[in-house]
């Protein structure tokens, strides 16, 4: 059972300056299930990155745990993989070998790793792009790299933090859809934060709205819309009318936090 | 080959001249055509505005070229070898004359005469008769002796007391003069011709800086001869003393007057000093003038003018020679001085480009028998290097000491038999021939090993340390101070004392230049390592690597760019302290020779070795620069 369990959490940070401390999260509990892709909303300074980096391990909760298939989590693993807003490539080396880094440091066998590059190249869409250097690549093709050094290690959970932030609105969508057919093909259980409403409402199955000040989970919906999005047009999704209520809901709702951030600042 | 360019100097540097005026002068017209294109499609300020432009690299290194020529006086032997030789002649003139100027202000605007009346004035006003060193009735002798001598001044100084003697011979002197210069305009040049001996003399510049001394054209024969006799005129002014009657009755009179008072002794004991120190000041002052060489100013009036009336005659006999001094000879002219007519000024320290060369190209010789290289090694070449060499190098003496057994002894029959010990000791030692490989040699090879094993060490163990402190707080705060407090201090600081303990041998100036190397590049791999974006770490981390793995395969890939230019500065670095550390010490390298030509003040050689070492630094960084282009394409592009 590869569940996601977080049970109150809490991150309190303090500043070694001032001795200032600041909740970023305060009694966060959820429970994502195997296969589940689930999408975090927030204003800024919500904590949802925070949430992100307590999932992956790179920082540790001040208290609570965060527990993936039954182990609690200490530290960064394979087990979670990770895209990062810019990719996060080694440029030194070619794509292929961005790609098979986690196998090569496994000391994965040759030909069987190069057999599953190829696979997951073509999976993304960059097939005979092997031997390119990264940095000759466009922005939404290095995220397809980021996607395939990801997913070529067959982590159990795949953890986004703003994956899609720096493309541009057409690759954006582009970008989109493959996610979902990744989600699909793979059946791997997907964390994704974002700031696009729209992005988290096509894309996240659940949808939590973080609050900040302290950052706690504000509310959660289950959406139909990213089941929806593998068989019809994300475009279509959009100019559905019940899509467009949530929206605006959620909408007003992140409105409203930002005004109480500002009035009380 | 060598032999005829050697010979041909002079047509080649006039050839060089020429092509790098041509250049010059074509390369300008093509770039002001090329702006003319260029600047209607691109504004001030476009970073394409200043991308090629091979035209004015050729301006400016066909420029360089031109004033290297003008000012080395390299134009000047290329195109008029005769004007050097001539000048000659004129300095001989010159130099004849001198001793008889040096009394007259054309050199030093005061009389000679005058600077002494000056001097000794002012001397004789300074001192002071000690009070109580003289008795009563010598106190009245002492006073007179300074009125004495100044009257003594003004008879040496009037033109009305002139010695008779003094007279004429000042007369003879001015006659001499005039008689010169009359022959210096009147003579038919064609009349006089060069002789054998001066025809076959080396030409100008075939022997380093030497001009040839003997007349090789009419005008010079004449110069010469008249210079001959000015110089015999010369020599008769030197000898005129200026003795008046009365003034040599005077001076008796002082010297008496001195004598007497040196002969008694003092009131009392304590005032022996003061007075024995007034009469030796006073002896001294008056010393310089009892010879005579005070003349009344205007006495020398008659050869002041015959001397200015012989330039005038020398100028207007020069010609067209006056001409060309003022144009190809800047910046200094020849001088001559007893055996040698030399340049001085611009064409003496800034040798010129074909003697440079020639220079190099005696050094380059491989063939220490003739005459190559220098203090005994070549400047690049190979040798044979016995293997058991590097072998003893790297093998210390003390493995064959801790070998089982005893080193073998004299035994009774009066035999030594090497056992295996023995062996290993001739090993370590160096003692068992095991083949030779080729190996470089030279002073640029000893000054780039020392560079190039310094590096390496360097970066051998200052990446390692670098990336350490660049990730881990223990290692940065241990060693920061350490570095930090070493590091500041000039490499030629260091220079004396590690010369000292480790010997002026290859091993000192290894150290040396590692020490430099060392801080460049742990501080350069610091930057790069700690430089590294934390979201790289991070994707590493989740994709299961290791602390070890992130280290070599994250970290130490993303410090490369600032690894690479860590050596390249280091290169840079290395090399302006290794030329230090040569000068001060050691026996071979391009410091060393620099160091020698230095003591000798051999301007050629100073700058070909100033030259060399350019070159290498601009070979070692343009090496650099492409190992950059290759391993880090992506720097800039991230």
């Amino acid at each position: 059972m590869a569940d996601l369990i977080a049970t109150d959490l809490c991150m309190t940070f303090t500043n070694p300056q001032t001795g200032g401390k600041v909740e970023a999260l305060k009694d966060v509990n959820f429970h994502l299930k195997e296969g589940e892709i689930l999408s975090v909303l927030g204003p800024s300074g919500c904590g949802k990155t925070t949430l992100l980096n307590i999932v992956a391990g790179f920082i540790n909760p001040s208290s609570g745990t965060v527990a993936l298939d039954d182990h609690i989590i200490h530290g960064p693993g394979a087990d979670r993989g990770m895209v990062f807003q810019q990719g996060a490539l080694f440029e030194w080396l070619p794509v292929e070998k961005n790609v098979d880094f986690g196998l090569r440091m496994k000391k994965t066998d040759k030909t069987e790793a190069a057999a599953k590059v190829e696979h997951w190249l073509d999976t993304v869409g960059l097939q005979g792009f092997g031997k390119t250097p990264t940095y000759q690549l466009s922005g939404g093709m290095q995220q397809r790299v980021a996607l395939a050094r990801c997913l070529v290690n067959d982590p159990e959970v795949i953890l986004m933090d703003e994956p899609l932030g720096a493309l541009d609105a057409l690759t954006r969508e582009k970008m989109q859809s493959l996610v979902l057919e990744l989600w699909k093909e793979t059946g791997k259980t997907i964390m994704i934060i974002t700031h696009s409403v729209e992005e988290a409402l096509l894309l996240g199955e659940r949808l939590f709205v973080m609050a900040p000040r302290p950052g706690r989970l504000h509310k959660e919906y289950r959406l139909p819309f990213a089941e929806r999005g593998l068989k019809e047009s994300l475009r279509e999704i959009k100019k559905d009318p019940e899509f467009s209520r949530v929206r605006e809901e959620i909408l007003t709702m992140i409105w409203d936090m930002e005004e109480e951030i500002m009035g009380r600042v | 080959m060598f032999e005829w360019l050697s010979d041909n100097r002079g047509l080649i540097a006039a050839f060089l001249v020429l092509l790098a005026l041509v250049s010059f002068v074509s390369s300008i017209v093509i770039g002001r055509k090329q702006s003319a294109i260029r600047e209607k499609d691109e504004v001030f300020g476009d970073p394409e505005r200043n991308k090629r432009g091979w035209y004015w690299a050729v301006c400016g290194v066909s420029a360089l070229f031109l004033v290297w020529f003008y000012y080395s006086w390299g134009t000047a032997r290329a195109f008029f070898p005769q004007a050097a030789n001539e000048l000659c002649q004129v300095a001989k003139l010159d130099e004849a004359l001198s001793p008889i100027n040096a009394s007259l202000p054309a050199t030093s605007r005061y009389y000679k005469s005058t600077t002494l009346v000056a001097r000794n004035s002012e001397q004789l006003d300074a001192l002071q008769i000690p009070t109580g060193s003289f008795s009563a009735s010598e106190q009245p002798t002492a006073e007179a002796l300074f009125d004495k001598v100044h009257r003594l001044l003004a008879l040496q100084s009037d033109p009305q007391k002139l010695g008779p003697e003094a007279r004429a011979d000042l007369t003879a002197v001015a006659d001499g003069l005039s008689a010169l210069a009359q022959d210096l305009r009147n003579r038919d040049m064609s009349g006089l011709s060069p002789s054998a001996e001066a025809l076959a003399q080396p030409s100008w510049g075939t022997t380093h800086i030497e001009i040839p001394l003997l007349p090789e054209t009419a005008r010079g024969v004449l110069f010469d001869e008249i210079s001959a006799k000015a110089t015999e005129l010369a020599k008769s002014f030197s000898k005129i003393r200026n003795h008046p009657p009365e003034a040599e009755l005077l001076i008796a009179e002082i010297r008496a007057d001195i004598d007497g008072l040196k002969a008694s002794a003092a009131p009392s004991a304590e005032q022996a000093e003061p007075r024995a120190d007034f009469l030796k000041s006073f002896e001294r002052i008056f010393k310089r003038l009892d010879d005579g060489t005070i003349f009344p100013a205007a006495a020398l009036n008659g050869v002041e003018q015959s001397i200015a009336d012989l330039e005038q005659a020398s100028s207007k006999a020069q010609g067209g020679l006056t001409w060309l001094k003022a144009t190809v000879f800047p910046g200094g002219s020849i001088v001559k001085s007893r055996t040698l007519c030399t340049e001085q000024g611009t064409g003496r320290w800034l040798p010129k480009p074909t003697d440079v060369v020639a220079q190099l190209a005696q050094l380059a010789n491989p063939n220490l028998d003739a005459g190559g290289g220098f203090k005994g090694t070549t400047l690049l070449w190979w040798k044979w290097l016995p293997i058991a060499d590097v072998v003893a190098f790297f093998v210390p003496d003390w493995i064959a000491d801790i070998m089982p057994g005893e080193y073998a002894r004299n035994n009774e029959s009066g035999q030594v038999i090497p056992n295996f010990k023995d062996h290993v000791l001739a090993l370590a030692q160096g003692d068992i021939y095991l083949g030779s490989i080729p190996m470089l040699d030279g002073h640029i090879w000893d000054s780039l090993f020392r560079v190039l094993v310094a590096l390496v060490l360097g970066v051998v163990l200052g990446v390692p340390l670098g990336i350490m402190m660049g990730v881990s707080r223990f290692f940065k705060s241990f060693f920061d101070p350490l570095i930090e407090l070493y590091r500041p201090v000039p490499p030629l600081a260091w220079a004396p004392l590690i010369l000292t303990i480790f010997g002026i041998q290859d091993d000192g100036k290894i150290f040396l230049l590692f020490m430099v190397a060392f801080a460049i590049m742990v501080i350069s791999a610091r930057t790069g390592a700690s430089g590294t974006q934390l979201s790289k770490i991070r994707a590493s981390h989740s994709l299961g690597a290791s602390v070890g793995q992130i280290l070599r395969h994250v970290i130490l890939p993303n410090a490369m760019p600032e690894i690479l230019t860590g050596i390249r500065i280091a290169i840079g670095v290395c090399w302006g302290t290794l030329v230090a550390a040569e000068m001060l010490a050691g026996t071979t390298g391009v410091g060393f020779i620099e160091n020698v030509a230095r003591t000798v003040s051999d301007y050629e050689l100073i700058w070909v070795t100033i030259l060399i070492m350019g070159v290498l630094g601009l070979v070692f960084d343009m090496c650099m620069r492409w190992v950059i282009h290759k391993t880090i394409p992506w720097r800039g592009k991230g």
